[in-house]
């Protein structure tokens, strides 16, 4: 198998590294590559649902990966999307089983959005681009990182969005309560849907003014 | 009644791009010319009005707790709904591949403008959002099924034309460097869901 | 062996699905027993919130057996089926807290031999009569649960609970409870089923408020939801539909 192979290289060599990091700001799936922002935005009304989304996602992007790329030479090209969707089913519903047994809460909160982690094209896309074409161990590491880059995007829109929305991260109240005496109010535009997209934009915005490189022609 | 109330729900209270994010990634990618956005809207709201109604038959007929009972009694307490991701997007990925080979086949000139979207809309989330959204709305019927999934498919429709014809019109604007493609359809898009909240207070 | 051969993809589409299945299978399996307990504390949880016990997932199974006397199954004719008491079967074989409200309510439609769960609770040396109810809301299901006082007449507390993923959009009947405000479910306290003449009148959610008509007499109404008209409505019929398949046990006890 390719694993022994792959013993000669470091582990942690400086292209592996590379992998982790790269997706988490210049190649980051959200802001670079525009994937997978459907099953994203909905769960950022709070920090709880978004972190245990990101985690769902990394299980099942790096082990995905894995799967994929243990697999690579013998997945016959024809019914290759039909063997990619039919992992990721399988682990997504692992996922979900998990999380209706040990996080009851968390789990009816995400409803549908964790069996639209199905859809999300960052995994399709990264089983398509890396996976298919890599030795497992890099594969593994750039599932992880991918699911990182999408993972800080997710949890810093939360983050935001609970902050001015309610007032409190992860439940606790975070603004004093002397604010609100003097005339402070909870956002409440900030819980509403479209407001996912703004925060998402300002990031955008802010990375993209600090990395010239990244800027768009139109 | 009932079914004009869902299809009007169901495009513009509940639009799978302005309330959900559904369909995000295509609807980013796709979105730069009204022609080819048109193109792509009619295919979702095809595959949409097809895929919706057929999971429903198969959430209540083979996957819900109970759904087997018509096999005999013994079966009425099976449930296998913990399978339904995987039959879902089974049903989708293969109900595209036939629409597409029947669009081929009888429609020529609809396969050459629909064509290129069809194997895109597999993982669109909008499809899968939209069997998922059935299943745990518990719609009565399958003509309710049905409405639901042909008015979210035009309101998919509806927003990635509207997106399409705004960003047409934006390449002629100064908008700032680090906003510019990305980060303006995103500011833009998220100002029309504010605008399409209005219809939330809609009573039928 | 030729991987693009037809028998190659069958075979290996094969493997694949037996693999798949008997991995998700065995998931399945192993997490159900844990699934089942969440959503029965749940349900515990939510029927203890009606007489104002909070609970959670770790003291729902202890906090419903201190409070929960007796459960009772009865049909719309008035008689009692199934009697479970202090952790026992009584009489009959069904346990109201296994009974799916969701199926009897049909079966009532069609063929009228629903059963109906009953649960009685000991509130402080207070009997009350906890009635689960189950209905369709806006979209998607809305259910909840009615305590009444001894008379099974005066309501004692009302909690609600919906699944919707619209925020904001017809949310507020499951709203918790909060010190210092009002919330929906706050309002049924102290409503009456029947009226003075012993009339089965149910609970009705008013559009425009109790107090600016006069169709509705105060203590059979309240406030809908503005903007929330549909969802309003269904709680209406929920509790209407429910609470009528109890009218003749209660007429017959009290």
């Amino acid at each position: 198998m390719s694993t022994v192979k792959n013993e000669r290289e470091p582990l942690f060599s400086a292209k592996n590294i590379r992998l982790m990091t790269t997706p988490l700001n210049k190649e980051n799936p959200i802001t670079k590559q525009v994937l997978g922002i459907c099953s994203a935005l909905a769960v950022t009304v709070k920090v709880e649902p978004a972190i245990v989304m990101a985690i769902s996602v990394m299980a099942v992007m790096a082990i995905g990966n894995l799967v994929i790329s243990l697999l690579r030479n013998s997945i016959p090209n024809r019914i290759r999307i039909i063997v990619q969707l039919v992992v990721i089913a399988a682990l997504v519903i692992l996922v979900d089983q998990v999380l209706k047994a040990y996080s009851y809460d968390v789990s009816k909160q995400l409803s549908v959005f964790v069996g639209l982690i199905i859809t999300n094209c960052i995994i399709m896309g990264r089983f398509e681009a890396f996976a298919m074409g890599n030795k497992p161990w890099p594969s593994f590491l750039d599932g992880l990182g991918n699911a990182a880059g999408y993972g800080w995007i997710l949890i810093a829109v939360a983050v935001a969005r609970e902050l001015f929305g309610s007032g409190t991260i992860m439940g606790m109240t975070i603004i004093p309560e002397g604010f609100y005496k003097f005339g402070y109010v909870n956002n409440g535009l900030m819980i509403l849907p479209p407001m996912a997209l703004i925060v998402v934009a300002v990031i955008i915005w802010i990375q993209r003014a600090r990395n010239k490189d990244m800027v768009e022609e139109n | 009644m009932e079914y004009l109330n869902i299809f009007v729900k169901s495009i513009f209270i509940d639009n799978m791009v302005f309330a959900y994010f559904l369909g995000m990634c295509s609807y980013l990618a796709v979105s730069k010319t009204v022609k080819t956005s048109v193109g792509l809207g009619l295919a979702v709201i095809f595959v949409l009005g097809i895929t919706v109604p057929v999971d429903y038959l198969l959430n209540n007929y083979l996957l819900a707790p109970g759904a087997l009972s018509w096999l005999g009694a013994e079966y009425a307490d099976v449930d296998l709904s913990f399978l339904s991701f995987i039959m879902f997007i089974a049903v989708i990925a293969s109900m595209v591949q036939l629409v597409e080979m029947i669009v081929e086949k009888f429609s020529p000139s609809l396969y050459a403008s629909l064509g290129i979207f069809l194997p895109l809309i597999a993982v669109n989330c909008a499809i899968l959002g939209g069997s998922l959204f059935m299943q745990q709305r518990e719609y009565q019927n399958i003509g309710e099924a049905t409405v639901f999934g042909l008015g979210s498919g035009v309101g998919w429709f509806l927003a990635i034309v509207a997106i399409a014809a705004i960003r047409e019109k934006i390449t002629y604007s100064n908008v700032p460097a680090p906003l510019r493609g990305l980060g303006i359809t995103f500011i833009i898009t998220g100002l029309m869901g504010i605008a399409f909240m209005t219809f939330m207070g809609i009573k039928l | 062996m030729n991987k693009n051969s037809n028998t190659y993809i069958f075979i290996y589409a094969s493997l694949m699905v037996v693999v798949v299945a008997v991995v998700l299978t065995m998931a399945n399996l192993t997490l159900k027993p844990l699934q089942q307990k969440n959503v029965k504390n749940e349900k515990m949880t939510e029927i203890l919130s009606s007489i104002g016990i909070e609970a959670n997932a770790e003291n729902a199974q202890e906090l419903f057996d201190k409070y929960i006397t007796e459960e009772i199954v009865i049909n719309s004719k008035g008689d009692v089926v199934g009697v479970y008491k202090n952790g026992q079967q009584e009489s009959g074989t069904e346990r109201a807290f296994d009974i799916n409200l969701k199926v009897e309510l049909r079966k009532q439609n069609k063929t009228q031999d629903g059963h109906f769960p009953l649960f009685i609770a000991d509130n402080e040396g207070m009997r009350v009569y906890i009635v689960p109810v189950f209905g369709k809301g806006l979209w998607a299901p809305v259910w909840g649960n009615l305590a009444f006082k001894e008379d099974f007449n005066t309501v004692f507390g009302a909690n609600f609970g919906h699944e919707s993923e619209t925020p904001g959009l017809g949310a507020e009947i499951s709203e918790p409870k909060k010190e210092g405000k009002i919330v929906f479910s706050d309002q049924y306290d102290g409503k009456q089923i029947f009226d003075a003449d012993g009339n089965f009148q149910s609970i009705i959610c008013v559009k425009g408020g109790v107090a600016n008509q006069s169709k509705v007499a105060p203590e059979h109404g309240v406030d809908a939801i503005s903007g929330g008209t549909l969802t309003s409505n269904g709680v209406t019929d929920m509790i209407n539909d429910c609470l009528i398949n109890y009218v003749e046990y209660i007429k017959k006890n009290k």
